[in-house]
């Protein structure tokens, strides 16, 4: 999926395992904006690769999108340990210590392991 | 305005188009006017969930001509400004009165907690699992207020026996 100025790019290879989240994230209904991917992780979930890896370079994002983040890393969490291993990488920029929080927070809530990528520029 | 150095000030009824509109307008301002990454971030994000806010309040006023008019009732306020070591973020809009009284319970508690605890408290709501059905978490405040690094002020002024008009003014520095 292409990003918008309000939504991100979103790349799944189901062929490496790897779901990339990239740009910005404010829509106003993001509900509808996060329900393909879900739909995506679960079918993916099917016959999932023996790494899944999760990208998430976001620049920001909105609340209303953080809660649909959390339900997609709900649902990353329950495919790692089922023929998978879940690892998470969340890339922020220099400097943003609010996108940085934003991870710590995510990685305090959701039992996968996460690591902490600074970034230049996203 | 000049004076008051606003970036830029809006009435009228908030739409998804004006929202992006607006956003896209105050991306290009404080490129041109704010060296700090930092800053420019934080006075983005302020105004997301402000003007977000404001779109979604919107969905809540239904009503008949009843004191003032459903358009009327429906339009808001917005304006941005910079000032010398701070920006400021100003928003106005109609709130039913029966609102009143819990956003402003909300605000205050709020306005009671260390930046530690406003991290926890959005970490609690992030994970309750509610979601109303805008796709709404009860985060939007909550981040305003870690985000602006300062206290919210706040007023609300009667306006008539349905509505009381809710003031916000969210600094940044």
């Amino acid at each position: 999926m292409e990003g918008s100025p309000k939504t991100p790019t979103v790349n799944f290879n189901e062929e490496s395992g790897v779901l990339e989240v990239r740009g910005r994230s404010i829509p106003e209904n993001s509900v509808e904006f996060y329900k393909p991917l879900n739909e995506w992780v679960e079918s993916y979930g099917q016959s999932p690769k023996s790494v899944t890896t999760f990208d998430v370079k976001l620049e920001y994002f909105n609340t209303s999108s953080s809660k649909c983040i959390l339900d997609l890393f709900k649902l990353l969490e329950n495919l790692d340990g089922n023929n998978t291993e879940v690892k998470v990488n969340w890339y922020f920029e220099e400097d943003d210590e609010d996108m940085e929080e934003a991870g710590e927070d995510y990685q305090a809530i959701i039992n996968l392991p996460f690591k902490m990528i600074e970034v230049e520029e996203i | 305005m000049e004076r008051d150095h606003t970036m830029l000030s809006f009435k009228g009824v908030v739409t998804p188009d004006l929202l992006t509109s607006v956003l896209q307008i105050m991306e290009s301002k404080l490129n041109h006017v704010e060296k700090s990454n930092k800053t420019k971030k934080k006075v983005y994000n302020v105004l997301v969930e402000c003007l977000q806010n404001l779109y979604h309040h919107n969905e809540d006023i239904h009503g008949k001509d009843e004191g003032i008019s459903f358009l009327f009732s429906k339009s808001a306020l917005l304006m941005i400004s910079k000032n010398d070591d701070h920006y400021e973020v100003k928003t106005g809009n109609y709130i039913l009165k029966e609102n009143t009284k819990n956003l402003q319970g909300k605000l205050d508690n709020i306005n009671e907690l260390s930046k530690d605890e406003l991290r926890e408290l959005y970490k609690a709501t992030l994970n309750d699992g509610k979601v109303s059905s805008k796709g709404t978490a009860g985060l939007g405040m909550i981040d305003i207020a870690r985000k602006s690094g300062n206290k919210l002020e706040y007023s609300f002024l009667p306006v008539d026996k349905k509505y009381d008009f809710f003031c916000l003014n969210v600094k940044i520095n």
